[in-house]
């Protein structure tokens, strides 16, 4: 049970990007973009070595601005884009840039943490996304499954789409799409839906939620009033095309059903602040993962409206021959939905939230005081989905 | 002791010496209480006295005149011998005058008694001579009187001869002329006729023999034939009464018509009539729309229970008649009648059931009790004859009263939401500057007080299903059945419970997609209406329930009232904590707004609280004088008295690092700040949207946190200048001063601001905090 005890990880600033590196499925690594304002800003490597249970991290400086929104290749593990605020003495613009990291870091190196920091190494800028004309960049997303050729950021309510030309060292605006409306519009987050052949995404924009497709660049639904207040973040099931999940300000986190939208398919109510992030577990669609700013990270199991049966439909004849394994099967339910965990170790809002791109049962958490928590997924669900 | 033996030894003696009389008397007087004693300890010396022969005793059998003079002269002394014998000498003189008194008086008797014996001889002698001469007469008598009824006999019996011919005479006359009364009375008496041939009927058959009396027989036959077949007719033409088609049927069944075929007969005729009743009833009914109801039917024309009183009277009374009849006319054999009947009142309860369908909205309960009281008194007599019946009437009357039951909930839901609506509307007029509306303590009470009058009105209306008079309240339906399933949990908890779920429907479900919200204090009016149900009301309706309709001890089991309280409670806690979440919502949105448009970098000096700020304290004063009408202060931490003095104060950066987990990876320096992390390890982990308790300071905390808390998120979303983190210090001070006294625990408040000038000051370009005097110089003027 020893290791099943979370791995915290301190960094010496505060923040809020996080991910995992998709490219990469053998190892366990995530990405962590700092704040801060008045020193040199990092980019964490964080690899964690899940028999030993340590963490291995490297440090790459991220000198032109602290990162808020931090997104990974998913065809090349060295290749990562940021978006990062630019300051002047009386302007901040959030930018986007298509980095490199070094060869070496690429597949993760072994170094002790205590001589890391004096040999910090630069990220090789590879191209900006030009949003001089867009406003501010919210976030990069990257065509899932694809050859990391296609990346979509948002900027302000402008949807861009861009095409990554010569080995990512110049970046071609293909199309773009401007929401139009009253008041001040702006996209607070988004998410390019796996299915479909990689056509579609979602967006959220005050309580709206919006999907759109990425051939036409046209809405091709709406979701009013998604939540009560402002919508945070999105994903969509990575095993059922139609269902996409959001999380909001009014501390919940509802599940859709994209053909219909007039209402949740469910409704989640156990945060008591505002969610800024949910996830689906890549594998296993019934696990959720959510952060909040009321410092806690949930887990929820969701079988009722995932891709897995109901009820697993287990086959007698596999289990006689082998009379323990049998009366085990008999006490193992169904689950109902239900919160799996609640983790508390972080003491400050959480802000983000990943599952491991290689192992489907490890997932990191970041709260805003640099704290990195490394969790697993509690070995006796762990067993029951996978018996 | 001498008393005694003077008592015992002379005392009971004839001539009662003065003495003797008194020792007794007063030794009985003596004596009588120690009874029990004596009897315990044996007879006493007296007693064994007298059963022995005591040869003192004067007037006893054994009196020995020697054992007494000695006996005397030895025990008394002289005084008392001398006076004895004074008393003896005048008792024998007493004795001696009566003798002579008695001898004189049955001297004269005696010869009176001679007299009389001598008188009586001769009178006899005299009257023996007069009874010989009697005896002779007598004997002359006799013999002549023989003499004359011997002349007289024989014309006796001729006058008894002639006398019999006449009558026989009679007789043939009265044979001879029945075909013609028969004939007479045939049309206009039937009745008289069938009379006349049944008389006549045993003596022609025994004569038919004779071609004459044949002959008055096959005519009588005739015209009896010839009724019969004209009564049949009316039988199965006319419309007779009952009374007709009773009399009709016994004539024909004495006409000897077959048994079977009349039964038919009677009954068709009789169902004939009873249908033309039925269909009268049904004229009454408006006819069904077989397209579908598009229009609503007219209301009927009479009332229901004037539909009632003519359908029982009519239709129930003929049926009662009828099978009253059927059973004299054709015996016990009710084979035919009870599937007739039966098919019968079944389509009178039909139509009786549409009736009281027609019964929409509440018209006069007690009319209705009184419609079902008298269909069911009247359906008795029916249900003799038919027992099925009863069960499918009490039936009928059950699902009328269930069913006004249900009207009466709907009609208290709809009652509530109109009182709901007012409150609303109440609460949404706009009010005359300086003029306040009716505050919402006076709209909780009359909300409540209507509510609670109404239903008291419903449960005295529907009481009127169990009244003493009321036939049917005794049925075991209405005694058990009726008061636990139908008015207790089909109306009382029913519209408890829809109260508290129409209530928690405000909290639960339009604020979520778009339709129309319910106003804050709306929630907060229900809120504290739920709770107040839970704490009394609830528990009064019950009570009161239960005394008007007293529950069986087998009844069906009810709803406890523990249940409906926690629901109560339930709902009051999610409308409370909605409240509170709506409230918060809107002053947060309004800080985050305030956050979001505002040009941090660029700001200049702060002169001044923002308006903003000034708002929130504003809203929030207003939240609190509203939350107080309706409820407790509730309690706050103790506090020490500077704490509102202490300065907002602003972090300074950069300190070393802390190890507080077990696996924690350091790295490099630490710019986090080790003292807010302090503070956060040992302080309790504040939940920002949680429930709330029933008190002022509880919703108030509630509310503040949710600000305070957006306020914290949204400027760390910011990056800030100089002048924005001096503007932030200064909102944050003005918060502070005014915000502390609403929360229950100031410190919630402190260290939650405490974190929006940290998060400031980590936000900041050029974090230089402004100086703490003229924060305070700046928020006082404010």
């Amino acid at each position: 049970m020893e290791d099943d005890a979370p791995v915290i990880y301190g960094l010496e600033f505060q923040a809020r990007a996080l991910t995992p590196q998709t490219a990469e499925t053998d190892a366990i690594r995530f990405l962590v973009g700092t704040q801060s304002l008045r020193y040199d800003n990092q980019i964490h490597i964080i690899d964690f070595d899940d028999e030993n249970n340590i963490i291995n991290k490297n440090v790459l400086l991220h000198q032109v601005g602290e990162i808020w929104h931090i997104s990974t290749s998913p065809a090349d593990k060295g290749v990562l884009a940021t978006c990062y605020n630019k300051t002047s003495d009386t302007k901040v613009m959030t930018c986007a840039a298509v980095w490199r990291m070094p060869k070496e870091l690429e597949s993760g190196s072994h170094e002790s943490p205590d001589d890391s920091s004096s040999n910090t190494q630069t990220l090789e800028l590879l191209c900006h996304l030009d949003n001089t004309a867009h406003g501010n960049m919210a976030c990069v997303m990257w065509e899932p499954m694809g050859d990391g050729k296609k990346i979509i950021s948002l900027a302000d309510n402008n949807i861009l789409l861009w095409d990554l030309e010569e080995s990512s060292a110049k970046a071609v605006l293909s199309s773009s799409a401007a929401l139009e409306g009253k008041g001040q519009l702006k996209f607070t987050s988004g998410r390019w839906s796996p299915h479909h052949n990689c056509t579609q995404i979602a967006t959220a924009n005050d309580t709206t939620v919006r999907g759109w497709d990425t051939r036409s660049m046209r809405q091709i639904y709406c979701i009013e009033n998604a939540h009560g207040q402002l919508v945070r973040d999105l994903d969509f099931n990575p095993n059922k095309q139609y269902y996409l999940a959001s999380c909001g300000d009014d501390c919940k986190v509802k599940f859709w059903d994209t053909r219909n939208v007039t209402e949740p398919v469910k409704t989640l109510e156990e945060h008591s602040h505002w969610v800024w992030n949910v996830r689906y577990n890549h594998s296993h669609d019934q696990l959720i993962l959510t952060g909040s700013s009321d410092s806690r990270v949930i887990l929820s199991n969701m079988v009722s409206i995932s891709s897995e049966p109901f009820g697993h439909m287990v086959d007698d004849d596999e289990l006689s021959d082998q009379e323990d394994q049998h009366q085990e099967e008999k006490i193992k339910e169904p689950l109902q939905d239900s919160v799996i965990a609640t983790y508390e170790e972080h003491e400050d809002s959480v802000y983000a939230v990943e599952w491991s791109s290689a192992d489907p049962w490890l997932f990191a958490s970041l709260s805003y005081d640099g704290r990195l928590v490394i969790n697993r997924v509690p070995r006796a669900l762990k067993y029951h989905i996978l018996l | 002791m001498a008393a005694v033996t003077a008592g015992s030894g002379s005392g009971s003696g004839p001539a009662g010496s003065p003495e003797a009389t008194g020792g007794s008397t007063g030794g009985g007087g003596w004596r009588r209480p120690h009874g029990p004693l004596q009897r315990y300890y044996g007879p006493s010396t007296a007693e064994a006295a007298e059963a022995s022969p005591d040869p003192t005793d004067i007037n006893g059998p054994h009196f020995d005149p020697e054992v007494f003079m000695t006996k005397v002269r030895n025990e008394c002394p002289l005084g008392q011998l001398l006076a004895r014998e004074a008393a003896l000498g005048r008792e024998i003189r007493a004795l001696d005058s009566d003798m002579q008194t008695l001898l004189y008086e049955n001297y004269n008797k005696f010869i009176s008694a001679t007299d009389t014996i001598r008188k009586m001889k001769v009178d006899f002698r005299h009257m023996e001579a007069e009874m010989d001469d009697l005896a002779a007469n007598m004997a002359a008598i006799s013999a002549s009187s023989a003499r004359v009824s011997a002349a007289l006999q024989d014309r006796h019996r001729r006058g008894a001869q002639l006398a019999g011919v006449q009558a026989l005479l009679r007789k043939l006359q009265a044979l001879v002329e029945v075909p013609g009364r028969l004939r007479c009375w045939a049309g206009t008496e039937p009745a008289r006729a069938l009379r006349c041939h049944a008389r006549a009927r045993a003596v022609l058959r025994h004569y038919r023999h004779l071609p004459s009396f044949r002959a008055i027989e096959d005519e009588s036959h005739a015209i009896m034939a010839d009724l019969a077949q004209r009564l049949r007719t009316r039988l199965r033409e006319e419309k007779l009464d009952p009374k007709e088609l009773t009399e009709c049927v016994e004539m024909l069944l004495q006409l000897e018509e077959p048994a079977e075929e009349l039964s038919e007969e009677f009954l068709s005729q009789a169902g004939a009539r009873l249908e033309a009743e039925l269909a009268a009833l049904e004229a009454e009914l408006p006819t069904a729309d077989p397209s579908g109801t598009a229009t609503t039917p007219p209301p009927p024309a009479s009332d229901i229970l004037d539909f009632v009183d003519r359908g029982s009277s009519a239709f129930v009374g003929t049926l009662c008649q009828l099978a009253s009849s059927y059973r004299a006319l054709f015996g016990g054999d009710t084979g035919r009648l009870e599937p007739f009947a039966a098919a019968l009142a079944t389509r009178y309860f039909a139509l009786l059931e549409r009736r009281l369908a027609l019964e929409r909205g509440l018209g006069d309960t007690s009319l209705l009790v009184r419609a079902l009281d008298r269909f069911h008194r009247r359906l008795r007599a029916l249900l003799e004859l038919l027992p099925a019946g009863a069960d499918a009437a009490a039936a009928l009357v059950a699902r009328a009263a269930r069913e006004r039951v249900d009207r009466y909930l709907r009609a208290l839901q709809t009652f509530f939401l109109g009182c709901l609506g007012d409150v609303r509307q109440a609460l949404a007029a706009p009010r005359p500057p300086g003029k306040e509306g009716p505050g919402l303590p006076d709209l909780l009470a009359t909300l409540a007080a209507s509510v609670l009058g109404q239903l008291k009105a419903v449960l005295a209306y529907v009481q009127l299903f169990t009244a003493r008079d009321v036939a049917f309240a005794s049925l075991p339906y209405f005694k058990g059945e009726f008061c636990v399933t139908a008015v207790r949990e089909g109306l009382v908890v029913a519209f408890v419970r829809w109260l508290c779920r129409t209530a928690r429907g405000f909290a639960d479900g339009p604020a979520e997609r778009g339709a129309p919200a319910a106003p804050p204090a709306l929630l907060l009016l229900l809120a504290r209406l739920c709770l107040d149900y839970e704490n009394s009301t609830i528990s009064y309706i019950l009570t009161l329930t239960d005394e008007q309709f007293p529950p069986q001890d087998s009844g069906p089991a009810v709803t406890p009232g523990p249940a409906l309280c926690a629901e109560a409670r339930a709902a009051a806690q999610r409308l409370l904590d909605h409240y509170v979440q709506v409230q918060g919502a809107a002053v947060a949105q309004m800080l985050r707004k305030s956050v979001e448009t505002r040009d941090w970098l660029g700001t200049v000096e702060p002169r001044n609280v923002r308006a903003v700020m000034k708002r929130v304290v504003e809203d929030i004063t207003a939240i609190d004088v509203q939350v107080g009408q309706l409820f407790e202060e509730g309690v706050r931490r103790a506090q020490s008295s500077d704490s509102s003095r202490r300065a907002f104060s602003v972090y300074s950066s950069s300190r070393a690092p802390g190890r507080y987990a077990p696996s924690y990876t350091p790295s490099a320096p630490m710019d986090t700040h080790l003292l807010s992390n302090i503070q956060k390890l040992f302080s309790e982990r504040i939940d920002i949207f949680s429930p709330v308790e029933f008190n002022k300071v509880s919703v108030l905390t509630g509310i503040i946190k949710i600000s305070l808390k957006t306020l914290l998120e949204c400027v760390r979303l910011r990056t800030l200048g100089r002048f924005g983190l001096q503007q932030v210090q200064v909102d944050g001070h003005y918060l502070q001063l005014y915000l502390w006294r609403f929360a229950s625990d100031e410190r919630v408040v402190q260290g939650l601001l405490d974190e929006v000038a940290a998060s400031a000051a980590h936000r900041c370009l050029d974090p230089v905090p402004m100086e703490h005097s003229v924060v305070e110089l700046i928020c006082e003027r404010g």
